[in-house]
């Protein structure tokens, strides 16, 4: 059963294995992430689903060596082709930033320095890993632009981020994401300061450009609905680790952990007849200064007496495969686990596949 | 943008305009009367009153105040009707008696203490607290920045007559490293210049310096955490582009509105460290008019001062605007 | 002046209606000499009604007015222009003074549970303030009541003397509501008050909002961007874009047989929580973004990014009408059937839809695709299914 966690062989183009950040405060050690392990091939994409605190933002930064070794504490691997990342010294790691891998924010406004002109940013980004003439990263700059659905390129390049609009300024940052056709991008909830128009509008672009560019995406976000549109796998956390994982028919359709079933039947759907209330996870998510034991998810979980003893409470599960690609961390028995999964879905007017 | 400095200067007119009336009538309704003071302990009635005439002291209040605004743009001459009429030219902010000179004249004889004082303040204060304060935000937490913000901490509460008074008591008198300071032109004496400008210098730079350093920080601090650098990192900018060039430009911005301004300050007089320093300048005048109820001397150090920083104010907002392309001047 | 008439609801008068209202904002220069150099037309001739116990959802992106129209429905503002009527009474010019007895009657919620509540008040105290503004003496004590309330909320009594700071963001959302149902209002305004919560809690604070309804038979004016949320929570949603109402209509309509290309849009760009529906719905992609409310587009305000525009939208204003029993919109060419079937060709440059409906042979998908997708529910027709949907253009969008 452990054949799935044995890194030995690396097939998938990006393995994230028992990835950690600690961070040390005043108030104690924070564990932002805990032993998340993930794989995606080029060309796909993998959505990490959370609440705020879950860890999935730093899973990100770290992902693209963003974290700052001096601050915190990074453990475990990251094998992009087969270089880990973890360990790499500073200008190692700067060197695939923004060439191997690229990332685009949450807030389209303020990621884009308001001082200088697009062109420069784009330009910037061009000649930081390849010997250009000027002129060659100009037409690289306004390709790109043109790639991303910017009208007249060649003029909106002299202008300032703060003469676009918030959807303009997203392209912008997709195109400079992109310029140097990294492997992999990471888009950290790349929608959710926008309109759902424009929301609409990105994510098209990203998918589409992940086709053109056989880009692997790890897309960050809250929002189930954008990852049933655009995620080819899912990777569920909650208190800082990954909770279920597996492509995305498993998690929405045959899904065990139930952490993702309380998600799954709290959220207000468009397009079904509506129940008359929603079934709400009960209490808060866990502040990641002060983790529960046991299973993260053990106070806010109404399954803990399907349990034997007090196991939920004091033993951490492990993240175990319950299906070929599909991983969960309960204690539960697979029997358990789909006996609920069979009422939270059916809840929700969905029969499990 | 030329619109709007026009319109900036016109406003700029206007209020230096109501600032005048605002200390002419202020000065007016003081229950001192200025007549008094234009004449030493023999005084006769007859004396102030033919000296209040001669001053124009004797018209309405409005009057005055016309006069003087008019002796400002084409000048004005005092006690026209007498055998010794004083003319004093334009800009003419007034006479003082006390002094018997134009009160332009002493401000502009003042003038280059301060000014040297002030500018080479101005540059070891910005170079010490811009380069600490960068320093210090980019070792955020750790022993050198604790140490910087505490010296900083100890550099600003300490006020400047203290640190000038033991500065001259121990580098002066004790180990007598400098001589005793004496003002004097740098196109004469450029090593007495020195000599006597280095503790003031140091003494007001310290006072200013420490507010930089904490401001720079500070600074430096929102910018390194806005999502903008975030950016740069992850284009793969190796990490001294990222400060120098994105969190610099956008960090050292606000200093530029505080750095005028307080320069500006500092132009219309440092009353505590020349005084110290015994240097003649703007500063030291204003409290030596203070002291002597010298009236229109005080009344014309009021109006450079706050043209100083009215201007200053100009030019710092356009200077913003050449910065930060978001800062439409409409 | 528009004429309004709301048939879903008639019994005696609405706690809250508002006819042909107008907020604009002047735009002025700054400097010693301001002028006003335009207008912002955050709210442009909005009329709706909320008849008691009833939750009106107000929805649409930024920009579009639906905060503004909340809070002058408060008099929060003095509107520029229509009129706003609380449980029958005319409010429009009334000043603050007047209005005190009324907020008795209607409370606000806010959207950020963060900045809405005093740092330096006890959680009691916060919750008690409208007693002791309105000097209002609840029985047994202001003390009593407030407790009572925050037990009611699903807050810890025994919390009566905490700071907000020590609660999490759901629970200081629940301190506001309690804070907005002291005094028993016929009516509330609900400012996004979901939007900056987890998922997980947003359930929790709309069955809370639901079950206040039913126990108190409050009124909502509920504004929010996120459909999914309204349609829970909305007995009638009102649509709208660039301070206008597009569409207003019952819930079961709106989301089943939306009138107003716009509604189409907006509906097919939120992405359901569901893979397979999600592969099967139709997608519109509105071209651009949202015009300025500065400088409205003439016309109807939608036109730039309408994929049905003719030329009469770019010059013609439409009305908003009641095009059948309780179902009004604001459109030239309202789609009343189902996409796939109607001959639309891209009127301008700006089209940029598209439909995506893979797989439609096999039978069994087709079943799925039509049980799953958006714009199909019980009693409506539109089971034919789509087919080739709309010109994609030459836009971006393949």
């Amino acid at each position: 059963m452990m054949t799935d966690l044995t890194p030995a062989p690396r097939r998938a183009y990006i393995e994230v294995e028992e990835l950690s950040v600690q961070f040390p405060t005043e108030d104690g050690l924070v564990r932002a992430v805990d032993g998340v392990t993930f794989a995606i091939d080029k060309g796909q994409t993998i959505a990490i689903v959370g609440e705020s605190g879950s860890g999935k933002s730093v899973t990100a930064q770290a992902i693209m060596g963003l974290v700052n070794s001096r601050t915190a504490d990074v453990t475990g691997h990251v094998w992009v082709d087969g270089q880990d990342i973890v360990g790499m010294t500073d200008d190692e790691l700067r060197k695939m930033r923004g060439r191997t891998m690229a990332m685009i924010f949450q807030d389209p406004m303020s990621s884009l320095h308001p001082f200088y002109r697009i062109g420069a940013q784009l330009t910037e980004a061009v000649n930081v890993h390849n010997k250009v003439s000027k002129k060659e990263a100009r037409d690289r700059a306004i390709e790109m632009l043109h790639k991303v659905g910017i009208p007249s390129p060649e003029k909106r390049i002299e202008d300032y981020p703060h003469q676009f609009s918030g959807g303009m300024r997203q392209r912008v940052m997709i195109a400079m994401a992109l310029i140097n056709s990294p492997s992999l991008l990471i888009a950290d909830e790349p929608t959710t300061a926008l309109d759902v128009t424009v929301q609409a509008q990105i994510m098209e672009l990203i998918l589409e450009l992940q086709q053109e560019y056989n880009t692997a995406v790890v897309l960050i976000t809250h929002d189930l609905g954008i990852v049933a549109d655009a995620a080819d796998q899912v990777a569920v956390m909650y208190g800082a680790r990954v909770v279920e994982s597996g492509v995305i028919d498993d998690i929405f359709y045959a899904p065990e952990m139930p952490y993702t079933l309380g998600l799954l039947a709290s959220v207000p759907r468009l397009n079904q007849v509506r129940a008359e209330r929603l079934d709400p996870i009960p209490g808060n998510p866990p502040s990641p200064i002060r983790l529960p034991s046991g299973c993260v998810f053990n106070p806010r979980c109404v399954y803990t007496d399907r349990v034997e003893g007090n196991l939920c409470a004091t033993e951490r599960p492990a993240l175990l495969p319950t299906a070929p690609g599909h991983m969960v961390r309960c204690h539960m028995s697979k029997a358990e686990r789909e006996a609920v999964a069979t009422i939270a879905l059916g809840a929700l007017g969905r029969e499990t596949t | 943008m030329s619109a709007y400095v026009v319109r900036r200067v016109i406003s700029m007119i206007l209020l230096l305009l109501l600032l005048t009336f605002v200390v002419f009538i202020l000065f007016s309704l003081l229950p001192t009367d200025p007549a008094r003071l234009t004449c030493g302990k023999s005084c006769t009635p007859e004396i102030i009153e033919a000296n209040r005439h001669r001053l124009g002291l004797d018209l309405p209040v409005f009057q005055q105040y016309w006069e003087y605004l008019k002796g400002i743009f084409v000048g004005r001459t005092f006690a026209k009707d007498s055998p010794d009429p004083v003319v004093c030219s334009a800009p003419c902010l007034g006479y003082s008696f006390k002094r018997g000179e134009e009160v332009f004249v002493l401000i502009k004889e003042g003038f280059p203490a301060t000014f040297w004082l002030a500018l080479g303040a101005f540059v070891m204060w910005l170079a010490a607290g811009i380069s600490v304060g960068i320093y210090a935000a980019l070792r955020r937490g750790k022993w050198q920045d604790k140490t910087v913000m505490g010296i900083s901490l100890a550099g600003y509460s300490l006020p400047s007559f203290f640190l000038g008074l033991m500065a001259i008591f121990f580098i002066v008198i004790r180990l007598q490293l400098l001589p005793y300071p004496s003002y004097v032109s740098p196109f004469e004496n450029p090593t007495q210049f020195l000599q006597t400008m280095i503790l003031p210098w140091i003494v007001l730079a310290i006072l200013y310096a420490a507010f930089y350093m904490r401001l720079t920080r500070n600074q430096m601090l929102e910018v390194l955490g806005e999502d903008y650098i975030r950016t740069a990192r992850a284009k793969g900018l190796p990490e001294r582009i990222v400060i120098r060039k994105h969190a610099l430009r956008a960090g050292l911005t606000p200093i530029v509105t505080a750095a005028g301004l307080d320069l500006a300050g500092l132009l219309g007089g440092a009353i505590i460290t020349e005084s110290i320093f015994s240097l003649p300048g703007i500063g030291s005048l204003a409290v030596n008019s203070v002291n002597d109820a010298d009236l229109p001397l005080i009344v014309g150090i009021t109006l450079v001062t706050a043209t100083f920083i009215i201007v200053a104010n100009l030019i710092v907002d356009l200077l913003y605007a050449v910065i930060d392309p978001r800062v439409r001047l409409t | 002046m528009t004429e309004i008439m709301n048939s879903s609801h008639t019994s005696g008068d609405p706690v809250l209606r508002v006819t042909d209202l107008k907020m604009h904002f002047p735009v002025r220069s700054k400097g010693l000499f301001p002028k006003t150099i335009g207008q912002v037309k955050a709210v442009d001739g909005v009329s709706f009604d909320v008849q008691p116990g009833e939750t009106l959802g107000l929805v649409g992106e930024s920009g579009c007015g639906k905060s503004t129209t909340g809070r002058t429905a408060l008099r929060l503002l003095e509107p520029t222009d229509g009129k706003v009527e609380m449980d029958g009474i005319d409010v429009t010019r009334m000043s603050a003074k007047e209005m005190v007895p009324l907020r008795r009657k209607a409370a606000m919620i806010f959207q950020d549970p963060y900045n809405a509540l005093n740092p330096r008040h006890t959680v009691g105290a916060i919750i008690g303030a409208p007693f002791a503004v309105q000097g209002v003496e609840p029985v047994g004590g202001v003390r009593a009541a407030v407790r009572d309330l925050m037990d009611r909320v699903g807050l810890n009594p025994e919390h009566y003397n905490r700071y907000p700071a020590e609660f999490s963001g759901g629970q200081r959302q629940r301190i506001g509501i309690a804070r907005a149902v002291a005094l028993r209002p016929h009516f509330i305004v609900c400012d996004e008050p979901v939007s900056a919560l987890d998922v997980s809690i947003q359930a929790q604070v709309i069955n809370l909002l639901r079950d206040l309804q039913d126990e108190f038979g409050i009124a909502y004016l509920f504004v929010a961007h996120d459909l999914a949320v309204v349609r829970q929570i909305s007995h009638r949603v009102a649509v709208m874009y660039l301070g206008h109402v597009m569409e207003l209509t019952s819930r079961e309509d709106l989301y089943a047989r939306p009138l107003h290309p716009y509604t189409h849009a907006l509906l097919s760009a939120i992405p359901v929580p569901d893979p397979r529906a999600q592969k099967n719905r139709e997608h519109i992609l509105l071209s651009g973004d949202l015009p300025s409310p500065v400088n409205p587009p003439s016309g109807c305000v939608f036109h730039t990014r309408c994929f049905v525009a003719q030329d009469i939208c770019k010059v013609d204003k439409p009305v908003i009408r009641e095009f059948e029993p309780g179902h009004q919109v604001a459109c030239h060419f309202p789609i009343t059937e189902y996409l796939g079937s109607t001959p639309i060709v891209g009127p301008d440059p700006g089209l940029t839809a598209e439909s995506e409906l893979e797989g439609m042979q096999d039978g069994d998908s087709m079943e799925q695709a039509a049980e799953s997708d958006l714009i199909h529910e019980p009693g409506t027709n539109y089971k034919d299914g789509p087919d080739s949907l709309i010109d994609p253009g030459p836009g971006l969008w393949r």
